[in-house]
């Protein structure tokens, strides 16, 4: 029985950094109405920057955090002049190609540099011990950094006048825009912080779990589950479907092989959309 | 762009009488196209085998399989308006069951490829009814889920050979006459289904329910509204592009004389067809040729170059992302702008 607790819990903390990773998918998605088919090469992207800092400086992985998330926001905002700001209001066809050539470049250019062999991020915390299960400290520290920044995300969106221009054009870009508010700019930094939110993921994820360069698939899938189970454009609602997809994974983990993995949550986005439409967890939109 | 379509649609369900099918094809006979895919596929067919050019006869044979992906691939993305990431499903498990009925049951050649084709056509209706709820993004990824699920399950399945894949023998070319010939009717056949592929795009192109196809691609719900029966146009349209890459998978695999799950459900090659139809021009019937054919020589000149050959898919990506920024039309559209008589001859 504690087993099963002991499995429940480890998904929690585990569930909220996948909450983070699909939180960037959705909130681009919420923002443009583009699905951002790039995602999953942007976090492994996360990964890399992590790993080479802390091979390269030697400093702890958590320590990266900051950095990542102001490169991921750079780089999200250069992304989204070069491919996604042409493909803006036009068929999804089109932004969904224009994401998906991106993340062929991406993957492609790091399989070049990188090779596909497994890297992984050397981070030692003591674990916490209850009854004999040891809970892993990376396990808690990555659950507390994912809460802490969708909590700082919120705030953002909430009380700020940048974040409000956010969600002003989420619900209006036209209306927005005669208010005088500079849409593109909005949007692109909407962009930014999307994909700063996937690479910060990526960096927590790497301290959990070897990575290799194509990683990023399996973490894609796994954010639209969870985008999906929370519902679209929610970013409140993606934490609490990464928190139920990790607890799914950790009780699955014991009874089916690994390989399953990808197999079960495929079922599950199927399933969702097709009987949840709307999201397990769809409160009102932030 | 989006009304016009509409109205078209509404159009031909009220004034367009129905023809008989003779009728329609003899309507059909009397335009220039489908004979200029005719004399397409016919000199395809017959350069290399005059001029005697394995080579020549290789590198086409490799741009008839593209051409079939790429057109077929057409039917869904340029007229439906879904992304079907995982295309290549079809060609791979096409592939497979042609060469099981081939090798394990010696079932004639052309019989194992028909009944790939039928057999994937029916699959990929089961399938299409379930995924084609699915719209957008959910389509796309799901797609990539069904590849990924049907080679899991072939990479287990023990008849097939499981991971290591099926070997063909060298006794299994003797009802064509030997090797030698065997090729070469590998090769005339997926000409032959590449010519097909073409005058199946025409043919849906310039029927009502093509035009149903481009409703439902540029506005669902209107199109259902109108009273385009989308369920099942999208079901039959996602079974019906999956029959033709069956077939060109069946005997594709069959002339390599091996198959094996990483090469048979290849996601790359999935997006390649997809780079090559962009290419050369989605909703035309001869931008996928265009495009398939463009490709090939590209590929191969990256391939060999030094600098180059690492990547391939930063360069397909490169290219689909300029296409699809610049000029989604492609090659055709950019064409059709230029030359707007040149509709009515090239389709």
């Amino acid at each position: 029985m504690i087993g099963i607790l002991a499995s429940v819990i480890d998904g929690v903390l585990v569930g909220a950094v996948y909450g983070l990773a699909a939180m960037g998918l959705t909130l681009i998605w919420g923002v443009m109405n583009v699905i951002n088919l790039s995602h999953g090469a942007i976090i492994v992207l996360g990964m890399f920057v992590v790993y080479f800092l802390t091979s390269a400086t030697g400093a702890s992985a958590y320590l990266g955090v900051p950095l990542v998330l102001a490169l991921g926001f750079a780089a999200g905002v250069v992304i989204y002049w070069i491919s996604v700001n042409r493909v803006i209001g036009q068929p999804i066809l089109m932004s969904l190609l224009a994401t998906f050539s991106l993340n062929m470049v991406i993957i492609g250019l790091g399989t070049a540099a990188w090779t596909t062999s497994p890297y992984n991020v050397p981070v030692s915390l003591p674990g916490i011990s209850v009854r004999g299960y040891t809970f892993t400290g990376t396990h808690i520290m990555a659950a507390l950094i994912a809460v802490v920044i969708a909590a700082a995300l919120y705030l953002f969106l909430r009380y700020t006048r940048p974040g409000k221009a956010i969600r002003a054009v989420a619900s209006n870009r036209d209306a927005a825009e005669l208010n005088g508010i500079p849409t593109r700019q909005v949007l692109s930094m909407a962009f930014g912080l999307g994909v700063a939110l996937a690479c910060v993921s990526g960096a927590l994820i790497a301290t959990l779990f070897p990575f290799t360069v194509l990683s990023g698939g399996s973490y894609q899938l796994k954010s639209f589950v969870v985008t999906v189970l929370g519902g679209l454009g929610n970013p409140a609602g993606a934490l609490m479907g990464g928190i139920a997809l990790g607890v799914v994974e950790g009780l699955a983990t014991p009874f089916t092989p690994v390989s399953w993995t990808p197999i079960i949550e495929f079922g599950l986005f199927v399933i969702t959309l097709i009987a949840f439409p709307r999201g397990i967890f769809a409160f009102s939109r932030a | 762009m989006n009304e016009s379509v509409s109205q078209a649609v509404a159009k031909a369900a009220a004034a367009r009488p129905r023809h008989a099918f003779g009728e329609e094809l003899l309507r059909q006979a009397r335009r220039p196209f489908p004979w200029l895919v005719v004399a397409f596929t016919l000199v395809c067919g017959l350069v290399p085998y005059l001029a005697d050019d394995v080579g020549l006869r290789e590198s086409l044979l490799l741009a008839a399989v593209y051409v079939t992906l790429a057109s077929n691939l057409n039917l869904m993305i340029g007229f439906a308006g879904y992304v079907n990431f995982g295309n290549i499903v079809f060609f791979g498990l096409g592939g497979y069951i042609g060469v099981y009925l081939a090798t394990a049951w010696h079932v004639n050649l052309v019989l194992a490829s028909l009944a790939a084709g039928i057999l994937v056509g029916f699959l990929a209706y089961l399938f299409g009814l379930g995924i084609l709820r699915l719209r957008g993004a959910f389509f796309a990824l799901a797609t990539i889920g069904v590849n990924e699920a049907i080679r899991a399950f072939v990479t287990n399945f023990e008849p097939w050979g499981g991971a290591t894949g099926i070997y063909l023998s060298m006794d299994a070319y003797e009802p064509l006459g030997g090797p030698m010939n065997g090729l070469w009717i590998c090769y005339f056949l997926l000409v032959a289904v590449m010519g097909l592929s073409l005058l199946l795009g025409y043919a849906i192109k310039t029927s009502k329910f093509g035009l149903g196809l481009l409703a439902i691609g540029q506005n669902e719900d209107a199109a259902a509204v109108l009273g385009v029966p989308t369920p099942r146009y999208k079901a039959i349209i996602y079974s019906v592009s999956g029959f033709f890459p069956a077939v060109a998978g069946s005997l594709y695999f069959f002339k390599s004389g091996i198959i094996e799950p990483t090469s048979a459900f290849d996601l790359t090659a999935s997006i390649e067809s997809i780079v090559m139809l962009m290419l050369g021009g989605a909703q035309t019937v001869t931008g996928p040729v265009i495009g398939a054919f463009l490709y090939e020589e590209l590929r191969g000149y990256l391939l060999v170059s030094q600098t180059f050959s690492h990547f391939q898919l930063v360069l397909a990506g490169a290219l689909l992302l300029i296409i699809v920024l610049f000029v989604p039309g492609g090659f055709m559209g950019w064409l059709h702008g230029r030359l707007p008589r040149l509709r009515r001859w090239l389709e």
